[in-house]
């Protein structure tokens, strides 16, 4: 990676699309399969992820010039660790059912591999703008990942969406949706869809080809 | 074949000692980093906590209350108690921890500052883990006149019925809960039995396919009246109106 100056969109882009880190680096599963039970729990997750990511990886670019090597997991560990128990408490002053409804994950993003892999990869080695607004990309990425899993989840395990009722009382809630099977059948339904995509791109890049050396 | 190998281990010695392990970083640099960011992270925190401090309490407050109101509709305010493993009751003040053997309830007044219920927390085992509820006690027909659920991880659609099942809820409109002559337990176990087989005011009439849940819900008011009824009965008489 070229440390650039240059703020650019594709820096971005990168964690919202390219290199989603749910549906391309599949990372960061154990919150993305248990909280996305319903669409808030899965929003107020990606956001606080997102919160965490971005503080901790300006921390981290700022500091990144006196972290001798040695100590540097230590370093992130606690930086990352900082921001989790501000988000950790702000979130019980927002609201508490919210926060029982996420019950442990909070704490545990501190061990979230996105965070960690994130501080490591990119902001250790850029300065700290970009390496922020790399990191609210990888945010967006993860908080569109969960609530591609909560909107489906909460649709057919409840029936509700925001926690509004969509369906007549005839509906019967398909309630393995909401149960952690439900999560990976979900979970398992996106990455099928999302290296279709892929791989429909590839074979039509390759058809292309094909096509221009027969041309040729 | 001696004399080469002697002098390839002559020239390795000296290599070895030339080269000592990766070059570290002078042990300064590192302490003053760690230190730097345990001070920056330390303030962060305090700043955080310090900030949300009171809406937490707030919150948490608001939490308790909301549970209480709900048990016992008529209650305006909460008066957090504890009752004494050696029977008698007192105020519980502060958010420490109750002394060991209390049982936390709540008196609950209602606009005028009449006692309209107590409220007390108890669990037990259900489906998935413990299942807590919060019911609501009167004095005057000794009786359990409401739950809530304050936590459970029970299986949605089935289990999480207690919150909802009209026919189930409604075993609380009046679940007998009298003591014994003596005061010192409940004349008759609060159990829950198998749907449509109850038969006095004191059992509770499960939901079909949630048996366990109900259970759960029956011996959990069950366990906390058998401690905390016969400790608070005595002494209503000094929560009949707000202090």
């Amino acid at each position: 990676m070229n440390p650039s100056t240059a703020v650019t969109w594709d820096e971005f882009m990168e964690g919202v699309w390219r290199q989603n880190p749910v549906f391309v680096m599949v990372l960061g599963m154990c919150p993305t399969l248990a909280v996305t039970v319903s669409v808030v729990n899965a929003l107020s997750m990606g956001v606080s992820t997102m919160l965490v990511l971005i503080a901790s990886c300006g921390l981290v670019s700022m500091m990144r010039k006196i972290t001798p090597k040695e100590v540097r997991i230590a370093v992130y560990i606690v930086i990352i660790a900082t921001f989790v128990t501000v988000v950790d408490y702000a979130i019980q002053a927002i609201s508490l059912t919210l926060y029982d409804a996420l019950g442990a994950f909070i704490q545990l993003i501190v061990v979230n591999c996105i965070i960690l892999g994130r501080a490591e990869a990119h902001a250790a080695k850029n300065p700290p703008l970009p390496a922020m607004i790399n990191a609210a990309g990888m945010g967006v990425g993860f908080t569109i990942g969960l609530l591609a899993l909560g909107t489906v989840r909460e649709v057919l395990g409840a029936g509700t969406l925001f926690g509004v009722t969509l369906f007549g009382v005839g509906f019967q809630p398909w309630v393995i949706m909401v149960l952690p099977p439900g999560g990976f059948f979900v979970l398992g339904a996106w990455l099928l869809f999302f290296s279709w995509l892929e791989r429909r791109k590839l074979r039509r890049r390759q058809a292309k080809l094909v096509e221009a050396t027969q041309n040729a | 074949m001696n004399t080469p190998d002697k002098t390839t281990e002559h020239k390795v010695i000296p290599i070895v000692v030339a080269a000592p392990p990766a070059p570290a970083s002078p042990t300064a640099p590192m302490i003053r980093t760690l230190g730097l960011v345990s001070a920056i992270c330390g303030l962060i925190i305090v700043g955080a906590y310090q900030g949300t401090y009171d809406a937490v309490a707030a919150n948490k407050r608001i939490a308790t209350e909301r549970a209480v109101f709900k048990v016992i509709p008529a209650a305006k305010s909460i008066a957090e108690y504890v009752a004494l493993p050696a029977g008698g009751i007192e105020p519980r003040v502060g958010a420490g921890d109750t002394a060991p053997g209390g049982v936390k309830f709540f008196a609950a007044y209602d606009a005028d500052g009449k006692l309209a219920g107590i409220a007390a927390e108890g669990g037990a085992k259900g489906y998935a883990d413990t299942v807590r509820i919060m019911f609501g006690y009167s004095p005057d027909c000794q009786c359990v006149v409401g739950i809530g659920v304050v936590a459970m991880r029970e299986t949605p659609g089935i289990g999480d019925k207690i919150v909802t099942d009209k026919n189930f809820l409604a075993n609380f409109n009046a679940l007998d809960v009298k003591l014994k002559g003596d005061l010192s337990a409940l004349a008759n176990e609060v159990r829950a039995v198998k749907h449509g087989a109850k038969t006095s005011p004191w059992q509770v009439d499960a939901i079909a396919g949630a048996t366990i849940t109900s259970r759960a819900v029956g011996r959990a008011i069950n366990d906390s009246a058998q401690v905390l009824l016969p400790r608070l009965v005595p002494n209503l008489d000094k929560l009949r109106s707000k202090s």
